[in-house]
């Protein structure tokens, strides 16, 4: 079955008052179009702190980041909103943290003093800050995944660990990724995946827009729904010269 | 005489010409640089000769209006100044402009004496905290803070410490100058021992009511929420604590009665009575408001101010109109999300009916933000439903393209990151007599100038008197 009559898809967007620096906005936009471009309604639900949320409502998770003092203030009331939304990830709920959110996804945030930040622990890691004095992890971005290439542009202060057995998103081509040292990028659970990479992220990798969106629509209408190919040129010369620059930028580091 | 700083001033005076005579053209950092290596206080030295006193104009956006428009009115006034008008806003900028009034000696010669000159500096944000400190101004001013080149400065609210910390080094006596309407900017005054200038804008037609996103949201005196009652653009506009009694200040220089017209805007000042200004949208208006609240400061008359502000001519690629083969081009230099979503809501007023040609280059250059994540917080949406025939071009023009793609706009006649090739894709899908605005990031502006130039169709860099 290729699509289903009327499909449609409902978007939980968390925290886009606050978590939304870097344009991960776009992530949105791209979904919708996505989505709209093959007849699949997809209606946005924003949830803010304080909001009731009920992850059953919902096919789809989206998460950007934040500045340092924003993520603060909402990850109390994430924490809140958290078992259930494990529990619904841990289900197959497909959901997309970037950044800040990423980090949040995680078992906890420690900063340079020693505060502890907790997360959700969707995933199994932790992101701790080196000190005002380390540089933050700034660049573009190329990763190998089982989506294939991926590219975006990475910029974050925290170092995140995954611990064993904690599959990363992909591994680093080009940047830094979670750490500056393992060679890891992200992290992904089921239909879950974090990651630092801004850009935005999905227009450029339409192929994980897709993955997202399939895997909602077989969430809620069966293993056999298949997505229609969309043309896809300008997303693909957009990811092209997205690649090149990275590999020119790092290639002058290198000189 | 100062031999050192005699030295170092003959130093960037020679490093200044020999990329004259290479031909590199806007070489405005270099003296400076030189300078400021062999006499670390050539900054303080040079400037501190201007008899006048020193201010200072930064802030995310509108520097260089703002600049612009005090500097026509100080033109008015008859007060000789020393601005750093073509080009660098860091500190080896700001060195580069003295050096070049510096005689071998060291010491500035300036028509109508030193004695009697003041410096206006257009500052970057980052550079605030070493130009407050060598330059002792007389008066700083704030025209907004608004995320930008994320990827260079960090958060926003590294640069609003940097801020604060650089406020610990100008004298207590200097004014401040700030923008009331942007919350980030009016919390400086916490704290400030001198005397503070309040400008505004006080045109509640022109503010929206909706909700939408803002970079200032948590108050840092008490951590309450701010509630805009109404804004004009961004976070700039009535804004209040809901946690302690903070609040937008009342305006000491106040912009009412405000009406834009496609290439003018007119507003009345209390006290000043109406002024017309050849630039227009809401943002050039608040620019203007902050020159006119520094001249009021400096102590012009309100002749000279209104006669200022009516003949300001646009900054490099700020509204600027240029004749290409009888098409008419207007650069609207963009650098950030609140700056393009102001042009963007600017030629959406202006536009009529489906009649838009639009450019909108994109580069990822050091000096434009090596992220372009960025456009995504553009609105260009807004636009789609006027577009006649669009062009992507800039170093990016591949991410451009896809922007405009997911905005809904009609497929761009041509995605060319080469400038050349895309003014001549320009050319053969428009004719004479036809309009394009040109949206450009900083060094897409440049490139594309720079071909303008070359075909005769613009002045060069530094020659737009």
């Amino acid at each position: 079955m290729p699509l289903p009559a009327n499909p449609a898809l409902r978007l939980a967007h968390l925290y886009p008052d606050v978590m939304n620096i870097y344009g991960d906005r776009g992530n949105v936009i791209a979904l919708r179009f996505r989505c709209e471009a093959r007849g699949i309604a997809l209606e946005v639900a924003e949830v803010n702190a304080g909001d009731a949320f009920d992850p059953a409502n919902y096919d789809l998770v989206l998460m950007g980041g934040g500045q340092d003092r924003e993520q603060r203030r909402i990850a109390e009331d994430l924490v809140a909103k958290g078992p259930a939304l494990r529990e619904a990830i841990d289900g197959g709920l497909p959901a997309l943290a970037v950044c800040g959110g990423f980090q949040l996804f995680g078992h906890r945030y420690v900063d340079h003093e020693g505060g502890v930040i907790p997360g959700i622990g969707v995933f199994d890691l932790e992101t701790r800050h080196p000190g005002p004095r380390a540089d933050r992890c700034i660049g573009d971005v190329v990763l190998a995944t089982e989506y294939g290439e991926v590219v975006g542009f990475e910029n974050h202060g925290g170092r995140t660990y995954l611990a064993e057995g904690q599959e990363p998103f992909g591994r680093v081509r080009r940047g830094f990724g979670n750490n500056a040292e393992d060679g890891a990028e992200g992290a992904r659970t089921k239909n879950a995946i974090g990651t630092y990479l801004h850009g935005s992220l999905l227009p450029k990798n339409p192929a994980i827009a897709d993955a997202l969106i399939l895997a909602a629509l077989r969430r809620r209408y069966g293993d056999d729904v298949e997505l229609p190919p969309l043309d896809d040129a300008a997303e693909t010369a957009a990811h092209r010269a997205a690649a090149r620059t990275a590999e020119r930028r790092s290639r002058a580091a290198a000189e | 005489m100062d031999l050192r700083l005699a030295a170092a001033v003959n130093a960037g005076k020679a490093a200044g010409m020999a990329t004259r005579l290479l031909g590199r053209g806007g070489g405005t950092a270099l003296p400076g640089l030189v300078a400021l290596r062999a006499d670390p206080g050539a900054l303080r030295k040079l400037g501190r000769q201007l008899g006048r006193g020193r201010v200072l104009v930064t802030g995310t956006n509108g520097k260089t209006t703002t600049s612009r428009i005090l500097a026509s009115i100080l033109a008015e006034a008859g007060v000789p100044v020393v601005h750093n008008r073509e080009g660098s806003n860091l500190a080896r900028g700001m060195a580069s402009t003295l050096l070049a009034a510096a005689g071998p000696t060291g010491r500035l010669k300036v028509r109508g004496g030193a004695d009697h000159a003041l410096g206006l500096f257009e500052t970057d944000e980052a550079s605030l905290p070493a130009a407050a400190r060598d330059l002792a101004p007389k008066a700083i001013a704030f025209t907004n803070l608004f995320r930008d080149q994320l990827d260079r400065y960090g958060e926003v609210d590294t640069v609003a410490a940097l801020w604060r910390e650089a406020l610990a080094a100008p004298p207590p006596a200097a004014t401040l100058v700030l923008n009331a309407d942007d919350p980030s900017v009016a919390e400086l005054a916490t704290g400030w021992p001198g005397p503070v200038h309040w400008f505004g804008l006080d045109d509640p037609a022109f503010a929206t009511t909706d909700p939408g996103a803002v970079d200032a949201r948590w108050c840092r005196a008490c951590g309450g929420t701010f509630a805009y009652d109404r804004r004009y653009f961004a976070h700039i506009g009535y804004w209040r604590c809901t946690g302690c009694e903070r609040a937008r200040p009342a305006p000491d220089t106040a912009a009412e009665s405000v009406s834009l017209w496609p290439e003018s805007a007119r507003f009345t000042v209390p006290g000043l009575g109406e002024l017309e200004m050849p630039l227009t949208g809401v943002y050039n208006v608040s620019n203007a408001l902050a020159a006119v609240a520094l001249a009021r400061v400096l102590g012009v008359d309100a002749g000279a101010i209104a006669r200022g502000v009516a003949g300001v001519k646009a900054a490099f690629g700020r509204q600027e109109s240029v004749e290409f083969e009888g098409r008419r081009l207007r650069i609207f230099l963009c650098k950030n999300p609140a700056g393009a979503n102001q042009v963007i809501r600017l030629l959406q007023a202006t536009t009529a009916g489906t009649s838009l040609n639009a450019a909108t280059l994109l580069s990822d250059r050091f000096a434009d933000g090596q992220d372009v994540s960025w456009t995504w917080d553009v609105d260009y949406e807004l636009l789609a439903p006027l577009v006649a025939k669009c062009w992507a071009g800039g170093t990016r023009a591949e991410d451009m393209a896809l922007r405009l793609k997911y905005a809904g706009w009609p497929a761009p006649t041509a995605v060319e990151p080469d400038p050349v090739r895309l003014l001549d894709a320009v050319l053969a899908a428009t004719t004479p007599g036809d309009e394009v605005a040109i949206v450009p990031t900083y060094t897409a502006m440049i490139d594309l100038r720079a071909e303008l130039t070359r075909r005769g169709a613009a002045t060069r860099f530094g020659e737009d008197e």
